[in-house]
């Protein structure tokens, strides 16, 4: 294959060349830096020279603000919303606002989403909205689940609607659509601090920021499964409508949009998944709910309630994945003629029972109705006890102190302090020769221009550092994880085991992972690590396993009877194959990886996501986005060069038109 | 039969596919070749093709994947914008309609079956079968009455309350046969309807197809890539290579005249007693004795008398009445294969 590589085609000689022409080039600086030859100013960009993106930003920002009037409109907005928030709110746990209703009785909200969960998948996801519903009333979280719940029944709707008008007109419209996909992978890649200052500032603290956030950041998917779902209809089922006499319209509604559902309910499953994530994370801009308790059980170290609510946050999340998923896979089926009117619709009828049931049920029994703080049988006190004791073991107390101690001092941080002593440009041509190496010539031009746009913000060592546990953590991740994969590949049963794994774990808001991490390592650099590590772990495995399994089994049949061992047949077979999907799941763990250590600047790390952390405390909206987008800039260089190598790949080896 | 005017009256008719095909069209120099056009960067779909479906004829277009049969038919219910030359239908050029004039052309006179079907995964059948009916505002009685009507009629009685993807491809395609005439359109366009269907059950649908036109005698434009299939079915083929057509006629002068080496190759491995009529051989200024033979026999229904036969010349007679006779050395030629 190597030798197919350098016949066929002329430019990738030469750009390997010119990478590793780019790669001496940065060691000649490095080397010039360490001898002392070179002049500071090559070293670091003089303070002198960075512009100041954050006032030009901020003078941005104050004009639409003010002159332009968007102020007047957010305000209105925000009126609107909060109207709407105060309603589900007043309906869920019972805020003193119109319509004076609430709370609903948790039994009668159970109930009939029980019904609803065996409507959409049977017994068993009855079973499973049951014991979510029930976990969270009598552990005594119900009024903070409530709280974020209000935010999301509002935030994910939204999030659909404007998702799903724009994904067509991004269909309707080539224009349209070429205009929105740069925007829609900068939205992708930009770290959830950036979402949250510009809601505080445009829309209040609180749940009206709160959701605004959450709804902005669950948008970009709907778009782009919308689109694609539209883009997959048959022609011939175009066809077929046209034949029929459809108006425009009518071909939108009857024929577009039903037949693109399963793409369009995948993107309101997704839509679901991100508005959790990101409303758990909306308790750094103050919002009340399950995030802002965890965040401050986590800031105290009570990990005992911190542990119970990582649990309901993970049931939440596990319930509203499947739920989604088997609305995705339900297909409609007919009922024989002559079936009563009240067989038919058996499950809402039995919803609505249950409902009103429960809730007259609860005007004569309190605990159905509420369940007080006395009452719940939470156990944070014991759990606390409990990992006391587990972590003060003899064993785990050495492991964990060597690797604190062993790991951080005699690797990561001499890693850190090497790149760190890495000249800009020396650093920048060599993430400029990575890109060229493995894209192409754009995607060297992109990174070239990207990175330099890094050490222009006058935020370069803070990027640097985040960097750097981007990198450490991806490759511990890869070091444990791929084995794993490589293991339970060989084996249809343990790979399905561990794919299921990984998909419930990818469905976990982010939070939750550092739970484990501040359990095991306190508040130290390791934690960081850690909780990037399972993190990004997650979608390493996952696309592992896939590329491996899905390796033409004719080929593998090939490669046996040639003779080849297992090792051979790994190495020369199915990793060569499996690669371009591999590097996907790579690619996804960065993307992760970025994702994460923002959010473990809660634990005090010294990068951008501390510093972008910080600005949340004022109204530095310029700061935010230079921040921000330096996250952003980093990400997206690594997104375009992994994701073009893959595809470039799979086209040479021809596993995709 | 074919006294009207032609129903689809389509003259030097183009569709070119590329960046800007009519500017093309307009300075292509006259007579350029399939392939010269590819080099040029355009795809001919369809090539300066003149045809015309008489009112009640069943014209089958013929071609391998690619030979712009499919392209065709789109021209005809627009579909496809042609980019030069006219198409009319009943007396109306399809390319001045105005959109909304196009729409009550389709929702009033024609009716199209695909290949994968088309179905609508969300409707029912019954749904589906009313679809057409839906889109031109009926009020949901009667379109649910005449949905029943021709669900009856391609025999799914029963099953009108199944969603597609319920039923077998052969009961799918009876459903989008359904739907397409659910409208009672007068011209029917069938693009490969029986393609995605197993050999057996094409054999029955073929049949089922037969007993519905004979019921409903509409105008159709049938495609099929299956030859034996087109001369089952057709009152004429039409046979179309890169976009042009290459012969049209009777399936009886298509098996004994082939007009171009490529039709020729087509029909080599027919059997073409099968094919060919009595009424074909018959010849003039020949006059035959005793008992005729029927107009519409194939010579391979014949074959025992033509062998027992000593007559030379055998009378052909349509209805009843002898208008001429045949050689029986010449149809004793076409069984055995000498021709």
């Amino acid at each position: 294959m190597a030798d197919t590589t350098a016949i066929s085609a002329n430019p990738p000689m030469s750009r390997s060349r010119l990478a590793s022409l780019l790669v001496g080039l940065a060691i000649l600086v490095t080397a010039l830096q360490y001898l002392g030859f070179l002049p500071a100013a090559l070293h670091r960009l003089p303070e002198a020279l960075v512009p100041d993106f954050a006032r030009y930003l901020d003078a941005f920002f104050n004009f639409v603000k003010d002159d332009l009037g968007l102020f007047a409109l957010t305000r209105w907005l925000t009126g609107l919303l909060q109207t709407v928030l105060d309603t589900t709110a007043n309906l869920l746990f019972g805020k003193r606002r119109w319509p004076n209703l609430g709370p609903i009785p948790w039994t009668a909200i159970a109930a009939s989403m029980a019904v609803l969960g065996y409507y959409l998948g049977g017994w068993k996801m009855a079973a499973l909205v049951a014991v979510t519903f029930c976990w969270t009333a009598l552990v005594g979280q119900w009024k903070i689940a409530m709280q974020t719940m209000s935010v999301l029944v509002v935030a994910a709707p939204t999030a659909f609607i404007i998702g799903l008008s724009l994904g067509v007109a991004a269909w309707k419209s080539p224009a349209f659509n070429r205009a929105l996909k740069p925007v829609l992978s900068v939205l992708q890649t930009l770290p959830f601090f950036t979402y949250l200052l510009p809601a505080v500032i445009f829309f209040k603290v609180g749940p009206t920021a709160g959701a605004v956030a959450t709804t902005i950041y669950a948008i970009p998917p709907m778009i782009l499964m919308t689109t694609l779902g539209l883009q997959k209809v048959s022609p011939e089922v175009v066809e077929a409508g046209h034949m029929s006499g459809c108006t425009k319209l009518q071909l939108l509604r009857h024929v577009y949009l039903p037949s693109a559902r399963t793409e369009i309910l995948v993107g309101v499953n997704q839509v679901i998944m991100l508005c959790l994530a990101m409303v758990v994370l909306t308790a750094f801009i103050g919002m009340p709910g399950l995030g802002a308790k965890l965040l401050a059980m986590m800031g105290s170290f009570k990990l005992g309630r911190s542990f119970e609510i990582g649990v309901t946050i993970v049931l939440l999340a596990v319930t509203l994945d499947r739920m989604s998923k088997a609305w995705v896979v339900k297909q409609p089926e007919h009922f024989e003629r002559g079936t009563p009117w009240w067989k038919r619709h058996i499950a809402l009828l039995l919803g609505l029972g249950a409902f009103v049931v429960f809730c007259i049920v609860a005007q004569f029994i309190e605990v159905a109705s509420e369940i007080g703080r006395k009452q719940s049988l939470s156990v944070g006190k014991e759990l606390d006890t409990g990992i006391k004791w587990f972590l003060n073991i003899e064993w785990v107390k050495a492991t964990t102190g060597f690797l604190r101690a062993f790991v951080n001092v005699q690797i990561l941080i001499p890693f850190r302090n090497f790149m760190l002593s890495i000249p800009t440009p020396a650093f920048i041509l060599l993430i400029t020769a990575f890109a060229l190496w493995l894209g192409g010539r754009r995607q060297a031009i992109t990174a070239l221009i990207f990175f330099s746009l890094v050490a222009l913000s006058g935020w370069w060592d803070r990027s640097v550092i985040t960097l750097y546990s981007v990198i450490s953590a991806v490759s511990i991740a890869m070091l444990l994880g791929l084995p794993i994969a490589i293991l339970a590949a060989r084996t249809e049963k343990w790979s399905q085991r561990l794919l299921l794994v990984c998909d419930t774990a990818q469905t976990f808001p982010s939070f939750v992972y550092l739970i484990p991490a501040i359990m095991l390592f306190g508040i130290t650099d390791i934690a960081v690590i850690f909780s990037i590590l399972i993190f990004a772990m997650v979608p390493l495995i996952r696309y592992t396993i896939e590329g491996l399994r899905t390796v033409p089994p004719e080929v593998i049949e090939a490669a046996e009877m040639s003779g080849a061992t297992r090792m051979q047949k790994l190495v020369n077979v199915e990793l060569p194959l499996a690669l371009p999907t591999m590097a996907v799941g790579f690619n996804q763990a960065i993307m992760f990886a970025f994702f994460m250590v923002i959010i473990a600047a809660f634990i005090g790390t010294q990068d951008l996501g501390q510093e972008l952390q910080r600005t949340l405390a004022g109204t530095d909206l310029g700061k935010n986005f230079v921040l921000g987008i330096c996250v952003s800039l980093m990400a997206l260089t690594f997104d375009l060069t992994i994701l073009k190598w893959s595809s470039d790949r799979k086209k040479m080896l021809g596993l995709e038109e | 039969m074919t006294t009207d005017a032609p129903v689809i009256s389509a003259k030097n008719v183009w569709k070119l596919f590329g960046s800007a095909p009519e500017a093309y069209l307009k300075d292509m120099p006259a007579g350029r070749s399939f392939d010269e056009i590819r080099s040029d960067g355009y795809i001919a779909g369809v090539k300066d093709v003149s045809i015309e479906v008489a009112r009640g004829e069943m014209l089958v277009i013929m071609g391998l994947s690619g030979s712009g049969k499919s392209t065709l038919v789109r021209c005809f219910s627009r579909l496809h914008d042609i980019t030069g030359g006219t198409i009319e239908v009943e007396g109306q050029d399809i390319m001045s309609l105005s959109e909304k004039e196009l729409i009550e052309l389709r929702r009033n006179k024609m009716g199209m079956v695909f290949q994968s079907f088309g179905l609508l995964p969300h409707r029912t059948v019954l749904d589906n079968v009313a679809f057409p009916l839906e889109m031109r505002g009926q009020d949901k009685h009667a379109r649910r009455e005449r949905a029943l009507e021709v669900i009856k009629l391609v025999g799914l009685e029963g099953r009108e309350d199944y969603f597609p993807r319920e039923l077998s491809g052969g009961q799918q395609q009876r459903v989008g046969i359904a739907r397409s005439l659910a409208i009672e359109p007068d011209i029917w366009f069938l693009d490969e309807p029986f393609s995605a269907l197993d050999p057996l059950i094409r054999r029955e649908m073929q049949d089922e197809f037969l007993r519905l036109q004979q019921l409903l005698n509409k105008t159709i434009v049938f495609i099929t890539h299956d030859f034996d299939e087109a001369l089952r079915l057709a009152d004429r083929i039409a046979i179309m290579k890169d976009g042009a057509v290459e012969q049209c006629d009777t399936p009886d002068q298509i098996v004994l005249h082939p007009a171009t080496e490529y039709v020729r190759k087509f029909t080599e491995e027919i059997d073409k007693a099968r094919v060919v009529h009595t009424e074909t051989l018959i010849e003039r200024g020949l006059d035959g004795e005793g008992d005729p033979v029927d107009a519409s026999a194939s010579v391979q229904s014949l074959a025992k008398l033509l062998i027992q036969d000593t007559r030379s010349a055998i009378p052909v007679a349509k209805d009843g009445t002898v208008i001429g006779a045949m050689q029986r050395e010449v149809a004793l030629g076409i069984l055995v294969g000498t021709e």
